[in-house]
């Protein structure tokens, strides 16, 4: 079901971004926002109980992709303000996202024991 | 293919990482490939980040400058990062996570601040830029994208700073804050966040509506969490690890990217469903946990509960008992965390093991102040996966087993949730340590649990109290057995 679901999601992301009118791309991205949601409730609801803390710092490290975000409003110089707000942004994100990951992958070497 | 198009194609393949890395959380094992998908994810979709038109444009008129920018500001930030996950003891991993979950939120609100911000100056000046002055119409996309961004990340900061200060047990947060007149403080910072949305929306090229909304944000994120004790922490991270999510993918409909839609929206779920499960654990509704607070009973019923009915026992009593055990099931807590007892368990597992017992951990989905905080104690400890035990499988062993070792945890042992519907925690599922033949509580005194309610499983008849801290009365006990 995932599988199907993220195929969808593929060919949604995936429509041309030009020539499109304010509404459409609101609803474009409206598409995308559900059906990932959707994604994300029948793929988690799998994850057992044992591993929900590395769930939440996982998931947490991906929450950092606004460093996307984060970078482009840095480093397209648009605005002192925008600049600095970026600059700013990115560092916070790049903590989350470096933090996240690799505590994550410390726990789950834990679980692995013959790994260490 | 345009640049664009590769961009886009880029975000597009980071967001399929994401979902297969989501997938791959389902065993211990492909969790350390789903995690390492996620970072690769990460990785491109960050690298394709610094080949938007905004930025090679940039790059074009200013030379290396904004790439150094970025440069510097990812390196700060990756390295307190990894400073802080390497650094950080696992017994404060709930601590850690909620300070990573409050830095996600801020950023997704700066990315909006930001946005805003270039945006209002490139509409102004003497070649205003269209699309600029698209975007601050009122009700644009934009304007309202903005405005939750700022607002769901300024929750996501406040709240996540003050889960920290009480995880960590700082003093100023040591109580919870149980004012009555907070329900008005909420209901007023409610009202002056729907105005303040609407000025946004209005508005947009007014920024100071922007900030003051961040700011509101902030505060009712603080008077939200402030009430909110630990024994309910585990909720409030996973809200708060939803709403990091939900920030980015706000943030993604500022500046029109989906793959921060799509990374917002798995993270965004994942925590609600999380949220749900921790609920569902304590039987309480998420309204309850993020506005009741616990109805406390009358403590004088704990004397009538008690009263001449507590057994205690010492090191090599218990001992005794352990020594003539085939299954002993231990049910760690909280309190296992605090008195950080959980290579002392090992090494006692590994004694009553070594002698032929079988050693099992039954573990409550809400033990401990964030979900799996037992699990990853434990597993420190290199106590085997397998051995780690979840409610629902080890309830119905209870009555097979010969002792029940129940260590720092309370409430989730407490029987009368399910024979007394006039108790608090009434209907809350719990371990049915009480079925065991003979349980064993180690615990420094008969102070309440988190939900204030005396403990019937104390004065039981099968029950020996053993009163000492955790860490050193299973470092006593494994030298009582070994001694013998």
């Amino acid at each position: 079901m995932p599988t199907m679901l993220a195929t969808l999601l593929a060919d949604t992301a995936a429509l041309p971004a030009g020539g499109e009118d304010a509404f459409s791309r609101f609803v474009r991205l409206l598409t995308v926002f559900l059906l990932a949601m959707w994604v994300g409730f029948e793929v988690i609801t799998k994850v057992p109980q044992r591993l929900h803390t590395p769930l939440t710092s996982g998931s947490n490290a991906i929450s950092g992709v606004t460093a996307v975000g984060a970078l482009v409003a840095t480093a397209s110089l648009a605005s002192t303000a925008g600049t600095v707000l970026g600059f700013l942004a990115t560092t916070l994100a790049m903590i989350n996202v470096v933090g996240g990951f690799v505590v994550t992958a410390r726990m789950l070497q834990m679980f692995n024991p013959k790994k260490k | 293919m345009t640049s664009h198009a590769w961009i886009n194609l880029a975000y597009l393949a980071a967001s399929m990482l994401f979902i297969v890395a989501f997938k791959q959380m389902s065993g211990p094992r492909t969790a350390v490939r789903g995690n390492a998908i996620g970072a690769a994810g990460m990785a491109i979709a960050i690298l394709a980040a610094c080949f938007d038109p905004k930025v090679t444009g940039a790059v074009a008129a200013e030379g290396a400058w904004p790439l150094i920018l970025i440069g510097v500001a990812a390196a700060i930030g990756g390295s307190i990062g990894a400073t802080m996950a390497l650094r950080y003891p696992m017994t404060g991993m709930p601590q850690m996570v909620a300070l990573l979950n409050g830095f996600g939120g801020a950023a997704s609100a700066l990315v909006a601040g930001a946005e805003l911000a270039s945006t209002i100056a490139s509409s102004r000046g003497e070649t205003p830029d269209p699309a600029a002055i698209a975007s601050l119409a009122p009700w644009s996309q934009f304007a309202i994208a903005t405005a939750l961004t700022g607002l769901i990340g300024g929750v996501t900061l406040f709240g996540s700073l003050v889960a920290f200060g009480k995880l960590e047990e700082l003093k100023q947060f040591k109580k919870a804050w149980t004012d009555p007149r907070r329900h008005w403080i909420n209901a007023t910072l409610a009202v002056a966040l729907v105005g303040l949305l609407i000025a946004v929306c209005v508005k947009p090229d007014q920024a100071l509506f922007f900030w003051l909304l961040v700011a509101v944000g902030s505060v009712l994120g603080c008077t939200l969490t402030l009430p909110i004790g630990g024994a309910d922490m585990p909720v409030v991270i996973c809200l708060l690890n939803s709403y990091s999510g939900l920030a980015a993918a706000a943030a993604g409909f500022v500046i029109d990217n989906s793959v921060l839609v799509i990374a917002g929206s798995l993270v965004g779920a994942s925590g609600l469903i999380l949220t749900a499960i921790m609920c569902d654990a304590m039987n309480r509704s998420l309204v309850g946990v993020l506005f009741g607070g616990l109805g406390t009973t009358a403590v004088a019923d704990s004397d009538e509960v008690y009263a001449g009915k507590i057994k205690s026992a010492g090191a090599e009593e218990i001992a005794m008992i352990l020594e003539g055990a085939d299954r002993v099931v231990i049910v760690p807590g909280y309190g296992l965390a605090v008195a950080q007892a959980q290579h002392a368990v090992r090494e006692l597992s590994d004694v009553l093991e070594a002698r032929g017992c079988q050693v099992e951990y039954a573990i409550h989905p809400v033990a401990g102040r964030m979900p799996g905080h037992m699990n990853v104690l434990l597993a420190e400890a290199d106590v085997p996966y397998e051995k780690l035990r979840e409610m629902d499988d080890i309830n119905p062993a209870f009555a097979e087993t010969d002792v029940a070792i129940v260590i720092g945890a309370n409430d989730v042992v407490n029987p009368s949730a399910r024979t007394d519907p006039s108790s608090p925690i009434a209907g809350m599922p719990i371990l049915d340590v009480d079925k065991a033949r003979t349980v064993v509580v180690v615990k420094r005194s008969l102070s309440p649990g988190f939900a204030g309610i005396p403990n019937p499983l104390f004065a039981a008849d099968n029950t020996l109290m053993y009163f000492a801290d955790g860490k050193k009365a299973i470092l006593d006990l494994t030298t009582a057995i070994q001694s013998s």
